[in-house]
């Protein structure tokens, strides 16, 4: 049994996901066209996926990733996603955070507003 | 204590089940690896000649299937592929259209599947003698022509269009299908229809491009509309060869595809009640669609139509071509970023007005038609009518473009609205000059 869980930890490159690597997110193929466009968008020179979407201290970050590893493969497996997908909340909450902590200087007055509300393309898109 | 033998059989079942559940996560993945490489095996050796969609499907399963399910009848709160009767849902339409074939039989489309059937099922064609030229979007009828016109597709399109339709009809067998879009040996999309080859050249002409030819000119985007728009547009059968013809050359607005057919002088019927020579608005879909936000955004007809799907790890175009209200969710959410609901009221509340509006339209061109009909009945003489004839030629080609385009408005809704408000007011304009000639 361990061996068999072992191979398919392996197999499905289980180990990449405590990476850095972009290329990890888009392992189970549903964010593929967002990887793509990020390779052509104006962040990807700066910022790679965690640098925007998982919190930057060390247990906050892993706990994210768990998170949503959990919910996404759950969700993959069993193909019960919407579609298109979209980010939830506490998601976008932490990217949010990760949009101020970069750009702090320029935007100090108007941290209410959602940046990527306007700024839908700097990450990735388009949206289809 | 010594374990029980309970608890070794506890944990032998929980380890097989967890090697189970594994195995199944293992495989899962393996399958989903399979899916994201896209390999696509050719089963079938496709040709130009191949207008089976069962032998694609060999090499396509997927996208077959969304095909076959415009089998399905679902119904919107407009529309829908449900063949339900639009006379009697709106008796309006038997007056307006009195002594042309529509009176007879006008039902909702359905889908893209019944195409064929659906044609040879109507009264239309049942108690009117109807051209071949109706196979030219009801059938995949491309193989046809170029066997007719011994391997010339416009030749053959000039033979056929003038043939009997029981006579030309025993010459395909089956509805619109995957070859009438899809190059069979690259699968790139591709227009075939000599229609629209005709009128997209007729209509770039005007607009100072020679010879524009859309299989090697447009962009894939643009691709992505003229698919559908090689049927869903206005038409009519020119000449004594009734070649099926796209009035474009001055244009796609209403008032330009109606001066088209001023300058040619066509009618398609003589009213039974009033005596005018009017037009019947086909499904003019891609006409309006160019007039509104979305084609000026650069959204195609595939994007809300045939949105993309994912299957596993694998992403297609959904061939079950339908409106986006039965497909709210991918349609509209991969641009708009806003709940499924609340993109369906948005549509909705676009219809409904426009719905309201067409219904003042005809309801002011049926008071026309009476006053015309009563007028014609107290002996004035048909030259002191001629103003208002005209008018109700105008105002019938208006309101009746906009109720048979086939989204209540929503392709171009600010249009339509124009369209309508001037429907209304030729049709009362047309009241008053009865009233002068009396």
């Amino acid at each position: 049994m361990a061996g068999l869980g072992l191979y398919t930890f392996v197999y499905a490159q289980g180990y990449s996901y405590f990476s850095n690597d972009p290329n990890a997110c888009a392992n189970c193929h549903i964010m593929r066209e967002h990887l793509e466009s990020w390779q052509k968008s104006s962040h990807h020179a700066r910022a790679v996926c965690n640098d925007c979407h998982t919190p930057h201290a060390l247990a906050p970050k892993f706990l994210t990733k768990a998170e949503n590893g959990w919910n996404h493969s759950v969700k993959f497996t069993l193909h019960t996603f919407s579609d298109p997908i979209r980010i939830r909340a506490s998601n976008a909450e932490r990217l949010q955070a990760n949009c101020i902590r970069c750009h702090q200087d320029l935007v100090e007055d108007m941290k209410a507003l959602s940046c990527v509300r306007c700024h839908a393309g700097v990450g990735h898109g388009p949206r289809r | 204590m010594k374990p029980s033998r309970w608890s070794y059989i506890a944990l032998s079942a929980a380890v097989a089940l967890v090697t189970l559940l594994l195995t199944l996560l293992l495989i899962n993945i393996s399958e989903r690896k399979q899916e994201g490489r896209q390999a696509y095996l050719e089963l079938a050796r496709l040709t130009e000649d191949t207008v089976d969609p069962l032998e694609w499907a060999k090499n396509f399963p997927r996208q077959y299937d969304g095909y076959k399910r415009t089998v399905d009848t679902q119904r919107t709160r407009y529309g829908g592929s449900d063949a339900f009767s639009r006379l009697d849902q709106d008796p309006r339409l038997k007056r307006i259209f009195a002594g042309h074939a529509f009176a007879l039989d006008y039902r909702e489309e359905r889908g893209h599947a019944y195409s064929l059937k659906d044609q040879d099922e109507t009264e239309r064609t049942k108690q009117r003698p109807q051209p071949g030229s109706c196979l030219h979007c009801h059938a995949s009828v491309i193989p046809a022509y170029r066997k007719l016109g011994g391997g010339d597709v416009m030749k053959g399109f000039e033979l056929l269009c003038p043939m009997p339709f029981a006579e030309a009809r025993k010459l395909v067998t089956h509805p619109v299908v995957c070859v009438d879009c899809h190059d069979p040996a690259t699968m790139a999309i591709r227009v075939t229809r000599p229609g629209f080859i005709n009128g997209i050249k007729a209509l770039k002409k005007g607009q100072g491009v020679d010879n524009y030819d859309p299989n090697t000119m447009a962009t894939r985007q643009e691709m992505r509309s003229f698919v559908c728009a090689q049927c869903h547009v206005e038409y009519y059968f020119a000449g004594d060869k009734k070649l099926v013809t796209y009035p474009w050359a001055k244009g796609l607005k209403v008032e330009e595809i109606e001066a088209y057919y001023d300058e040619v002088k066509f009618s398609d019927w003589v009213h039974a009640e009033t005596g005018a020579g009017v037009l019947k608005a086909q499904h003019p879909e891609f006409e309006l669609w160019s007039q509104g936000m979305h084609s000026r955004s650069g959204v195609a007809c595939a994007d809300c139509h045939m949105p993309y799907l994912r299957q596993g790890a694998v992403k297609i175009s959904d061939h079950w071509v339908r409106s986006p209200l039965l497909n709210t969710e991918r349609a509209c959410l991969t641009c708009h970023p806003f709940p499924a609901e609340e993109m369906k009221a948005r549509a909705e509340a676009i219809q409904e007005r426009n719905a309201a509006l067409l219904a003042r339209a005809e309801d002011a061109l049926v008071a026309l038609i009476d006053d015309l009909k009563a007028a014609r009945a107290a002996g004035v003489p048909q030259q002191k009518l001629e103003a208002a004839l005209k008018l109700q030629r105008r105002a019938q080609f208006r309101a009746d473009f906009i109720n048979a385009e086939n989204s209540m408005g929503f392709h171009a809704p600010q249009e339509a609205a124009r369209i309508l408000a001037e429907a209304i007011d030729f049709a009362r304009q047309g009241q008053l000059a009865v009233m002068r000639g009396r």
